[in-house]
């Protein structure tokens, strides 16, 4: 299997409604992508971009649509989209373009832009329901992760501050970055008392709805190592997807996120990842959700989650860093771009290059992941570097 | 790089509607049968899984949701690509080469009869601010197409005609066919105008129906099957998606050149007119068989009309195209397209093509294009060994 | 290398911006009709249901008790077996008050708020659930665990949709 590296990453801001069209997006990220390392378009070989619904922008084929402003003009372009998780598991679909032999370099580009869809984006999730059995009963997105959360609570004894915690936690770290669509603190209290949308969640447990796109250049290791002198290397991916009956799966645990994750562990060679990674990035779309994937990636055991959370173990400086770089709920979410933002931050962090966020003490692997169709699917990286 | 084969084959019939059985159903009768000519293997020892799909042509977002149940996928790594079926196959066969996975499936499906306004889709398809305010039927695009490569080329629609008439005979001997019928050109010609040059017959109709592959790597490809069919080389390609930056030409089909380099390059093939026994091209209008023959480099610019006037894309010729019917005979099966041409391909070169079957079938060409106003197109060169 | 030169681009817009016209937008509308072919499996189903009734499906070999039925088991991978009535009472599996409708609008004060929930159907296998509603009961006396028991439409008003039982209500 050849070996993989991220050598360049770019970024738009994260905000919640954009003048630019996501053409123009995609091409911010990628052209801030290449002038990060020492690539031009005409180096790259393939495109290996993400989207999530097409409802969104009201385009079918919206990978099509997207093509020319990722790079993809004359090239081999195509677009993998597996809901939330669409994020990290572009990174896999670039990663085996590469590690299949067929191409040197890649470009993997995320962009969502979620600020068209009137009136307002979440209206279009529900059509990810089943059309005959579930749609009829009106549901919205906010009806699963409410019962998730509910179901993840009950199971352990957590209480909503518990969660909350998670929230004021990555929502204050996202300031830092540069990206942010925040820059206000929050408190516990604000998130306690803010708005109930679907019990057990408030307004500040979910993170916004935005727009963005982040881009990271792959490179076969012969041009990784000319291009840089220190490539960020891909260890490990893997992916998983449950059964779409999901009222028939007990939501408190995420097994496919557990497969996923040994799925990249093995390729990556870690054997005890709770002692080997130094830095944790889970999906965050709500606060819950980040302790919830901490268990599933085998990184805390179901139960103490809470605990170490409370002992300061996932603070910046503490002894497993969770989401350094504010996470979903800290920089925004859109939604296949939220996940990419992870995959960058694992690497300017590992290359000691994340500023105000970095992680202390030259951290050597990183994990990330990202999450979706209906609670159904993960996808994981393990970078090192 | 790794050799990947293809060892089992599945698929439904392809009809114009399907009211008996959900896309479930349908799925799971074609994985079904792909895992049985594969050697009985069951789901959960399959390593992957590719769906390709649309939300809209399926009327959810996130159509990868419901793909694991009826494949046997579940908790297993499923992926969607959003786009045309031969790029799936594509994703499954990097996955294989990799070296991470030997055991890969690549599946696709069409209810397009569940779509009750089919059209509005394909206009969903174009540009928010600069196509679709127009209001006009998208098909406009393919006239347009057609219009210039008529003109450049010197091709007439007479020549177009003969395409769609060749290939609704040849469906008339494929059991799984929608649309075979015995036309001469005239009928095509009188058929209702759509958007002129593009009458009626020029266009294909919509099938429902379901097929799955099985790839392996080589390994694993001899221990399964007795004839794997031997994937040579994959090539893809997107052009602009913008109308109107076109300006490498409307008549060209840029994409399907690039593809076809690739493939060609990755097979070892420097002359694909001879070291080619037959090919399944796509033909969603009629034109595009025509132009997307010469952009493979089968024959020269302009001169793909006349070669089949002449019989030399027929089943006796020298180059059969289309022996299933394409889609103008079978059906459009919207994201299938790209694995229903792959498919034949593969039937071909196993001797399995019945009625359909051709002498000499030792390496075929499938080309896949993802419809208008798209410009895409995935190229596959297929073999099997002495 | 700082990696803050590489975050750039996405110009934040306001709402009013847009709502004032401060801005070039071009607006469509999508008309999106399906006609979803149920199957053999769900159409079943949902003739039970304008029957008043729920129908599953078996698998011998693992002997679960699909709901909803589906004509193969996806884990065994083989065709399911026989159909089989189950009850229409089940055990509220994890359950949401939500204060917001589908469409991002809030529930009016004085409107009741919607009360998704996981039901475990009696008589399917164990954790079988389904999405549905409740109703006839207070906020803040649903309990994870609690029993409920369906509460259908009048039989004239059942058409063979999920809908045809309006909620579940504890019992």
């Amino acid at each position: 299997m050849r070996k993989v590296g991220v050598v360049g990453a770019g970024m738009t801001n994260f905000i919640r409604r954009a003048q630019e069209t996501p053409k123009e997006l995609s091409y911010q990220a990628t052209r801030a992508a290449l002038d990060s390392c020492d690539l031009n378009l005409e180096d790259i070989e393939s495109v290996a971009h993400g989207s999530a619904p097409d409802a969104f922008d009201g385009i079918h084929q919206k990978g099509e649509y997207l093509a020319d402003g990722c790079g993809g003009w004359n090239k081999p372009t195509m677009r993998v989209f597996v809901g939330g998780a669409t994020g990290v598991h572009a990174l896999a679909h670039g990663w085996y373009h590469i590690a299949s032999g067929m191409f040197d370099t890649c470009l993997v580009v995320c962009e969502e832009k979620m600020s068209s869809a009137m009136p307002h984006a979440q209206a279009f999730f529900l059509t990810i329901f089943d059309n005959i059995t579930e749609r009829p009963l009106q549901p919205t997105l906010l009806w699963i992760f409410a019962m998730e959360m509910n179901r993840y609570m009950n199971t352990y004894g957590y209480t909503k501050e518990d969660m909350a915690k998670v929230a004021v936690k990555n929502k204050n770290q996202g300031i830092k970055h540069p990206s942010s669509q925040f820059n206000e603190e929050v408190t516990l209290e604000d998130v306690l008392n803010s708005e109930v949308m679907a019990y057990p969640v408030n307004r500040l447990d979910v993170s916004p709805v935005s727009d963005g796109a982040v881009a990271v250049v792959l490179a076969a290791e012969h041009v990784a190592r000319r291009v840089t002198d220190k490539p960020v290397w891909v260890e490990g991916v893997g992916w998983n997807l449950d059964t779409a009956y999901w009222a028939t799966r007990d939501l408190y645990y995420p097994r496919y996120l557990e497969k996923a994750s040994k799925m990249a562990y093995d390729m990556a060679g870690i054997t005890e990842p709770a002692k080997q990674i130094d830095i944790a990035e889970p999906y965050d779309p709500f606060d819950y959700k980040a302790l919830h994937h901490m268990e599933g990636l085998q990184l805390s055991p179901p139960g103490k989650t809470v605990e170490l959370l409370n002992d300061g173990h996932f603070d910046q400086d503490g002894n497993l860093p969770m989401c350094p770089s504010g996470g979903l709920l800290g920089v925004g979410n859109p939604i296949a771009a939220a996940g990419t933002m992870k995959v960058a931050e694992l690497f300017w962090q590992l290359r000691g290059e994340a500023g105000e966020r970095q992680v202390p003490g030259k951290p050597k692997y990183g994990v990330c992941q990202a999450w979706g169709d209906l609670m159904q699917v993960s996808s994981v990286a393990v970078l090192g570097i | 790089m790794k050799r990947v084969a293809i060892v089992g084959v599945g698929y439904t019939s392809f009809r114009t509607t399907s009211q008996d059985v959900s896309y479930r159903e349908m799925i799971f009768e074609a994985a079904q049968k792909c895992y049985e000519d594969a050697g009985g293997i069951h789901p959960q020892d399959i390593d992957a899984f590719v769906a390709s799909s649309e939300d809209f042509m399926e009327g959810v977002s996130i159509a990868d949701e419901y793909v694991p149940d009826q494949l046997g996928a579940v908790l297993k790594p499923v992926q969607s690509i959003a786009g045309d079926s031969m790029q799936g196959i594509a994703s499954a066969m990097m996955h294989i080469q990799t070296g991470e996975m030997d055991v890969v499936a690549a599946s696709a499906f069409s209810k397009a009869s569940n779509v009750s306004n089919k059209n509005n889709m394909v206009s969903y398809a174009c540009d928010p601010i600069f196509i679709r305010p127009f209001n006009e039927n998208p098909y406009m695009i393919a006239g347009m197409e057609m219009n210039r490569y008529l003109y450049e080329t010197g091709a007439t629609r007479e020549q177009c005609a003969k395409v769609v008439v060749k290939n609704k005979y040849n469906a008339l001997h494929n059991p799984v066919a929608a649309y075979g019928a015995k036309i001469e050109f005239e009928d095509v010609l009188n058929s209702p105008p759509m958007c002129l040059p593009l009458s009626y017959l020029d266009t294909s109709g919509d099938v429902d129906g379901a097929i799955v592959l099985l790839l392996a790597s080589e390994e694993k490809a001899r221990q399964m099957s007795k004839k794997p069919v031997w994937i040579k080389g994959m090539g893809w390609a997107t052009d602009t998606p913008n109308l109107d930056t076109r300006e490498e030409g409307w008549g060209d089909a840029i994409y399907a050149s690039l593809a076809g380099e690739k493939a060609y390059r990755m097979a070892g093939i420097k002359a694909p007119r001879k070291e080619i026994d037959f090919a399944e091209i796509d033909d969603t209008f009629s034109y595009k068989e025509l132009q997307h023959l010469e952009a493979l480099k089968i024959c020269t610019r302009g001169e793909a009309g006349n070669l089949l006037e002449q019989g030399f894309f027929s089943n006796q010729g020298d180059f059969p195209v289309n022996v299933s019917g394409g889609n103008l005979g079978v059906g459009y099966l919207h994201e299938g397209n790209g694995l229903h041409k792959f498919m034949e391909v593969v039937l071909q070169l196993r001797g399995e093509a019945g009625k359909k079957q051709l002498d000499k079938a030792r390496t075929g060409l499938a080309f896949s294009w993802r419809g208008i106003p798209t410009a895409t197109g995935v190229a596959a060169v297929l073999g099997i060994e002495d | 290398m700082d990696h803050t030169e590489f975050v750039r681009g996405g110009t934040g817009l306001s709402g009013k911006d847009v709502e004032q016209n401060k801005i070039f937008t071009v607006d469509d509308a999508l008309n999106c009709r399906y006609t979803w072919d149920t199957g053999v499996a769900i159409g079943r189903y949902l003739e039970e249901l304008k029957n008043g009734k729920i129908i599953a499906k078996k698998c011998n070999k693992c002997r679960r008790i699909m709901l909803p039925p589906r004509m193969f088991c996806e884990l065994c991978y083989c065709p399911s077996d026989d159909w089989v009535y189950v009850e229409d009472t089940g055990v509220v599996n994890t359950f949401s008050v939500c204060q917001v409708n589908w469409d991002a609008t809030r529930v009016e004060p004085g409107q009741n708020p919607h009360l998704p929930a996981v039901i475990e159907i009696d008589g399917a296998t164990q954790g079988m659930g389904i999405l549905h509603l409740l109703g006839e009961v207070e906020t803040d006396k649903i309990f994870i665990g609690m029993k409920v028991k369906a509460v259908w439409k009048p039989a004239e008003e059942r058409t063979g949709a999920i809908t045809d039982i309006k909620y579940f209500k504890p019992y």
